[in-house]
């Protein structure tokens, strides 16, 4: 059956999943598995990551040389298709014209969202991270903590492949034995700055990414993930079976053709489809939640891209995983004189307290990588090891003027050159050119070095979005407009990080650039990161919160949102792993209260 | 529309470049009025948002170039003069580095227009410049001429304020011309790229590199 066309739809379904990336892919896999037939509609096209990425393809085969465009941000190669900050004719729009205070909602209109080309760096978030407001007043508690969340983690881990170490750090989680797969060797940089980061308190240590850096052992895992279902076990086995361990070249933001690294195209829907319970529906963008006289949602009214034909789908639950802000807009569009401010809004707080992470980067050069003996630096296509916030004890103690940590990703190596490959020599080469230039350019290759903060945001009032009353896309659908502020809290992190990244250069022998002391001047715009979350907190009261801890909206009780979009904290560890435990962990609850028949 | 036949600068440009040239009166005479450089039309596309990823492309796929005959010559020459051949790899010419300036200068995506003037205007300049001193265009000159007009415009900081314009313009070509020599497999194996290739194991760094950077 599995991917089907609008003459296709069945007349009814167990469940509609709305979006097909982290959330959409770990729901439709957890329900399918169980037995559940369900509908997964995508807005964007069908993308299949076996025939379409570009494993060996140089920068120069590419035009431009791969540099990035405004049709391809993070360059030619990217995965991305049909997708970026802006889309075209699906606008969104901003309350406000001054530059700190605009919002850049990424968006990714292809089968498996934003998981084809994420960095997928997976870490935990801590016990702190899900009760923050118990220890520094601000934000809000989620109404669960980590020991609720941490079997799901296990689960997710196991299921997509993680690579990292256990380093028993403050609220920087450990696995249980022999759920991570071992971690690739740290490169020179990376190295350096493991050795020469010990004098300033730096804990560098192994990463935790979505790659398989060795094969998953297909013989013991599906049972433990899924005991007592032996379909589910012999589904997985087989999709396991058909993923390689890394080859160690290739960035993985191309995606990943021999299913090496987590994208949900490869790991999530090809045992979902396998499972004969799921139906596969692209181009197919979701306008509104659909509501019967007693307000239990119904199914879904969508756009058949195709023919530009609004149809419906109809479902006995509905799970909105559509990436937080457009699941928002779903809501706020699902108007009807039972709802009219929008579907499970009565509190209204649907696209209130939106996240992102506060970004920012520092480069310099080093020069004791400079003439380093040529060897490949590929490695797993992304970070080896972070630094992993360090400072919980100072901060608590009020001694840093922000309240929330960071942790710090790296840029080195000798990667394969790009556009910018002999960027920044001008100024230590007096301008050559000639042989004089090529010896230069051999000389300094893989000698720079960058580090870039990733921290946590504190939810506030500023920072939200609505319909704008005016603007509507090519579909005829009104669109989001975004309201966004960032409090000192993250401009004051963001110029603590450009501090740091310079002793850190400094320490190890190298020229940083100049630091920002401003940390509003050194602070990525909010969607920068990509790490949007909130817009439909969950919370342990109706009148504070959108849903309940599973995800389930207060006001349709057939209603769910699982991607991150029920995140009341946006921790500085990237939100990725974290949808997709608590989308595991909200399916099972909804697996349960079908069986019970309270849905 | 004609593309302009010869890489001169039209009277506007020819003013900026050279208000605080000495040289400004005899380039001036030399320049015809309405040769500048032509903008991508409203026709002019990108490659969207859904190319084909796998394709092996070449400049002139996807929007069309800029260059006339004297334009590429003169790029070229230059390209050379930056990226000449030696030992370990060859000259930028002869990997295709002029037509992937001649792309990237036709590009239509923001920024590419100002590269675009840039590029236009300081190869109509090199060769006016090399006229002037040397009674050549620079392709034409003689490696100890290239050098002693390269020298003049090659570093930003140092270059004399007539020469400003002109030393912004070797930086970009220089980046240009970098930029697409090194994603080149020649010019990737002349910096030492190894990558690239499927490996069975990630070794991490070998011994020799631990030992340069003091690690052992």
């Amino acid at each position: 059956m599995p991917f089907i066309t609008t003459h296709e739809l069945q007349a009814d379904y167990d469940v509609i999943v709305v979006g097909s990336g982290a959330a959409g892919g770990q729901t439709a896999y957890t329900l399918t598995m169980d037995g559940a037939k369900v509908l997964m509609l995508e807005a964007g096209r069908s993308y299949d990551p076996v025939k379409e990425t570009p494993m060996f393809q140089t920068n120069g085969q590419a035009p431009l040389r791969g540099a990035s465009t405004p049709d391809k941000p993070f360059g030619f190669h990217d995965a991305t298709v049909d997708g970026g900050w802006s889309v075209p004719g699906e606008p969104y729009t901003s309350a406000s014209s001054e530059p700190g205070r605009q919002f850049w909602w990424w968006r990714a209109r292809m089968l498996g969202g934003r998981t084809n080309h994420w960095g997928r760096i997976a870490l935990r978030n801590g016990p702190y991270d899900f009760k923050p407001r118990s220890r520094d007043g601000l934000g809000f508690d989620w109404p669960i903590g980590y020991d609720d969340v941490a079997p799901y983690y296990d689960k997710v881990e196991m299921l997509i492949g993680v690579y990292g170490n256990n380093d028993g750090l403050e609220n920087t989680p450990d696995s249980p034995e022999g759920v991570l797969l071992p971690p690739p060797k740290p490169r020179a940089g990376e190295l350096l700055a493991q050795h020469r980061g010990k004098k300033l308190g730096l804990p560098v240590i192994a990463v935790h990414r979505a790659v398989l850096s060795v094969k998953q052992d297909a013989a013991s895992i599906p049972a433990k993930l899924h005991p007592k279902n032996p379909t589910a076990q012999r589904v997985l086995a087989q999709a396991m079976r058909e993923r390689a361990a890394c080859f160690w070249a290739t960035d993985c933001g191309r995606g990943c053709a021999i299913k090496a690294n987590y994208q949900s195209t490869t790991v999530h829907l090809p045992p979902a489809l396998a499972t004969g319970n799921l139906d596969l529906l692209s181009n197919a963008m979701v306008r509104a939640v659909t509501v019967d006289e007693n307000g239990k949602a119904t199914g879904v009214a969508f756009v058949d891209k195709a023919t530009g034909e609004e149809r419906v789908a109809r479902a006995r639950v509905v799970v909105l995983a559509a990436s937080s802000a457009e699941s928002v807009r779903i809501l706020l569009n699902s108007k009807s004189p039972r709802f009219p401010s929008g579907l499970a809004n009565s509190s209204g707080l649907v696209g209130k307290y939106i996240m992102d992470t506060v970004g920012a980067r520092l480069g310099g050069q080093v020069p004791l990588l400079e003439n380093l003996p040529v060897h490949n630096e590929d490695g797993a296509g992304g970070n080896h090891v972070y630094v992993p916030w360090w400072l919980y004890q100072e901060q608590h103690a009020g001694k840093l003027g922000f309240a929330r940590g960071y942790h710090i990703e790296f840029g080195t190596g000798r990667r394969m050159p790009g556009m910018g490959v002999t960027g920044g020599i001008d100024a230590l080469t007096a301008g050559s050119y000639g042989r004089k230039f090529k010896e230069d350019a051999r000389r300094y290759y893989g000698s720079f070095v960058s580090f870039s903060g990733r921290g946590e945001m504190i939810p506030n009032e500023d920072s939200f979005c609505e319909l704008d009353p005016l603007v509507r896309d090519q579909w005829g659908l009104p669109v989001l407009r975004f309201h966004w502020k960032w409090s000192e809290h993250e401009t004051r992190q963001a110029a603590h990080m450009q501090r740091t990244f310079a002793d850190l250069i400094a320490a190890m022998g190298g020229k940083p650039g100049e630091p920002k002391a401003d940390g509003a001047q050194a602070i990525e715009p909010g969607g920068k990161i990509i790490h949007e979350v909130g817009g439909t907190i969950m919370g342990a009261d109706a009148k504070t919160s959108v849903t309940n801890q599973w995800g389930q909206t207060w006001d349709v009780k057939n209603l769910f949102v699982t991607d991150g979009g029920p995140f009341v904290s946006n921790a500085d560890k990237n939100p990725t792993l974290t949808i997709m435990a608590l989308a595991w962990r909200t399916s099972d609850y909804l697996l349960d209260e079908l069986r019970k028949g309270n849905l | 529309m004609n593309p302009p036949e010869s890489p001169r600068l039209d009277r506007r440009a020819a003013i900026k470049w050279m208000l605080t040239a000495a040289a400004a009166v005899a380039l001036l005479e030399r320049s015809s009025p309405g040769a500048g450089a032509t903008l991508p039309g409203d026709a002019a596309r990108g490659y969207g948002t859904d190319p084909d990823l796998l394709k092996n492309h070449q400049p002139g796929d996807f929007w069309p170039l800029t260059f006339n005959a004297p334009q590429r010559r003169a790029a070229s020459a230059l390209c050379d003069a930056i990226i000449p051949a030696d030992v370990k790899s060859p000259a930028a010419s002869a990997v295709g580095v002029p037509a992937f300036i001649d792309e990237w200068i036709s590009a239509p995506y923001p920024g590419h227009d100002k590269d675009r003037v840039l590029v236009l205007e300081g190869l109509a300049w090199l060769d006016a410049e090399s006229q002037r001193r040397f009674g050549n265009d620079f392709t034409n000159l003689i490696y100890s001429q290239q050098h002693a007009l390269c020298d003049d415009i090659c570093h930003a900081a140092a270059a004399k304020p007539e020469f400003g314009q002109a030393a912004r313009f070797f930086a970009k070509f220089r980046d240009l011309t970098a930029g697409g020599f090194y994603t080149t497999p020649e010019g990737m194996r002349d910096l030492g790229y190894a990558g690239n290739v499927a490996l069975t194991a990630f070794a991490g760094p070998p011994p020799e590199v631990l030992k340069q950077l003091g690690l052992t």
